[in-house]
């Protein structure tokens, strides 16, 4: 069974439809990446799937249960995007608290700020915190209990690179031990390794929902290579090989997936004038823009 | 219950750190020790039990002070959260919005027994220190006790309603206060102009007696007043309100917290943090 399941979903707030008709589901143990500008619906649909606010048609399975259900929300983490807590509590009585209202005990408190690194700082009041260390407490009531479902919006903000990097690696201990997470996040490239899945939302609609090659492959995005060669071969080699010539000695190349392997034979083919050959798929930033703006046009 | 104590326990911490804890003590006890020192001075030479004298002045400070503690503590519970954003995350576990409420009022509630108790207990002690033991009735202070924790009760009910139905803190603190204002000094005068302008018509007999005891203020002063005293009223209707049914009163006090709590549960299922 699909841990979380959106069926046909719209939200509307008067006038303004802000989620139109969304199909999204993720498996226990799957990480999907939700993608989208500010304002695309992202973190409406996600308010939407904690049963924070109502849907307007469609329907939303938590687990086979509503959202905002008692059985939902025993199984759902959520880390908030600017997530806040009350300034006066210390992390270690804040999530206790959270502890006792998902049925874990004491020690996994402790544990649990000790894996997100507070735990030099857990007695000292949230006020005196860093906004990394806020996102730390953030996190780890994210994941008390281990939740069957994750959902996290804007994870990584605030968070220096190696925080991130930890970070990533609390979520794929988490998707290993079966819990389906659904991120959302603005810095892509940190996404693109450690996703299962990308769906991309633009205003209110899901404009693609697939992993990564194969949001490549419908996107059709040209794959960049760069060929260094001696100076003396540079012209040759570009007139041989139809290239854009770049600074003296190397040339710039483009071509579709299925005429990658063509290329590279011929590439191989020169022989030792070619001195190294650099290959670059189309980013997650340029999938990313192509099916949030062109894809629409 | 594991979650509505969970609740509690957060919000006596944070009570505690706030300061509210002791300043509601402070303000209580500050204002019970001046009324209790300052009323025994006359006692001896009218023959009035000390303690009897200091309830009575300490219920005429307790009408103003108890509701104004009580909405202070209130004012912000809910609309407080959902300004931080802290009510979002709250309500993301399995909590019910009948369990935050309950448990922000026990929380409150506790906060509330804890400022009335230490103010009555220094008016005891120092009675007894004044008089000694003998000739003490301690009923009144029992009954000054309950019925000052059922008043505040009710305003914290009332604070809760308030945070619910607005959107900001600022402008939950400032219909507080204009409530507060209402409940423990308008409502009495706007009812003292209108029996003024009745002069003992079917107003007075009739719509009066059930308009005074409305209001759970005035409710709670009437309890609490020996017969004698209340022709001296500070808010002067004190006559014209002798005929009030004391079971109206107790009532009154009653119903007031239950009522202004589900009002307040009604408002807070609507808000969408």
């Amino acid at each position: 069974m699909s841990t979380l399941v959106i069926e046909n979903v719209c939200k509307t707030y008067g006038e303004v439809k802000s989620v139109r008709g969304v199909n999204l589901s993720v498996e226990p143990g799957e990480r999907v990446a939700l993608l989208g500008h500010n304002g695309a619906g992202k973190t409406t649909l996600m308010r939407m799937i904690l049963g924070l606010t109502p849907v307007s048609s469609g329907k939303i399975t938590v687990l086979g249960s509503t959202p905002g259900s008692r059985h939902a929300r025993t199984s759902i983490g959520f880390l908030p995007e600017n997530v806040a807590f009350h300034g006066a509590l210390t992390a270690r009585e804040l999530l206790r608290h959270f502890a006792r209202l998902k049925g874990s005990s004491n020690k996994a408190v402790d544990d649990l700020l000790e894996r997100v690194g507070l735990s030099h700082a857990m007695n000292r009041k949230i006020r005196t915190y860093s906004k990394g260390m806020r996102q730390r407490v953030g996190l780890a009531q994210a994941l008390l209990g281990t939740p069957k479902l994750a959902l996290l919006d804007e994870p990584t903000s605030g968070l220096d690179p190696i925080s991130r990097h930890e970070f990533y690696d609390l979520v794929d201990d988490l998707a290993k031990g079966g819990t389906a997470v659904l991120l959302s996040s603005h810095a892509l490239t940190e996404l693109e390794s450690r996703t299962d899945r990308v769906a991309i939302m633009s205003a209110g609609r899901l404009v693609a929902d697939a992993p990564l090659p194969e949001l490549r492959t419908i996107a059709h995005l040209p794959i960049r290579l760069h060929v260094k060669t001696a100076a003396q071969d540079a012209d040759t080699i570009a007139a041989s090989l139809g290239g854009t010539r770049m600074n003296g000695q190397s040339i710039n190349l483009t071509c579709q997936q299925d005429e990658k392997m063509a290329l590279l034979a011929k590439i191989m083919a020169l022989g030792a004038t070619v001195e190294d050959v650099e290959m670059r798929p189309a980013s997650l930033e340029e999938l990313y823009r192509y099916y949030s703006t062109e894809h629409l046009q | 219950m594991t979650s509505i104590l969970s609740v509690t326990r957060l919000e006596l911490l944070i009570a505690r750190r706030n300061m509210w804890v002791a300043t509601s003590v402070i303000l209580m006890a500050l204002f019970t020790t001046v009324l209790t020192l300052a009323g025994g001075a006359p006692s001896g030479s009218l023959g009035v039990e000390p303690l009897t004298l200091a309830v009575t002045s300490i219920t005429t400070l307790s009408v103003y002070l108890v509701p104004l503690i009580g909405l202070l503590l209130s004012f912000d519970a809910i609309v407080g959260e959902t300004e931080r954003g802290t009510l979002a995350l709250s309500l993301t576990y399995p909590l019910s919005r009948g369990e935050i409420l309950l448990g922000k009022f026990v929380a409150h509630f506790l906060v509330l027994a804890v400022a009335i108790g230490v103010g009555l207990g220094i008016t005891v002690a120092l009675s007894i220190w004044q008089a000694g033991t003998t000739d003490m009735t301690y009923a009144p202070v029992l009954k000054l006790f309950i019925t000052a924790m059922a008043l505040g009760a009710a305003f914290l009910g009332i604070g809760y309603l308030v945070s619910a139905m607005v959107r900001q803190t600022g402008v939950a603190s400032g219909i507080v206060i204009i409530v507060w204002l209402v409940c423990v000094v308008l409502y009495d005068l706007g009812l003292l102009g209108a029996l003024v302008a009745d002069n003992g018509g079917t107003f007075t007999k009739v719509v009066f007696p059930w308009l005074l005891v409305a209001n759970p203020a005035d409710a709670f002063r009437l309890i609490n007043m020996p017969t004698e005293n209340l022709a001296v009223l500070s808010s002067g209707i004190g006559a014209a309100a002798a005929g009030s049914d004391p079971l109206h009163q107790v009532f009154s006090l009653l119903l007031w917290p239950v009522f202004a709590l589900f009002l307040a549960w009604l408002a807070f299922r609507k808000v969408e943090p």
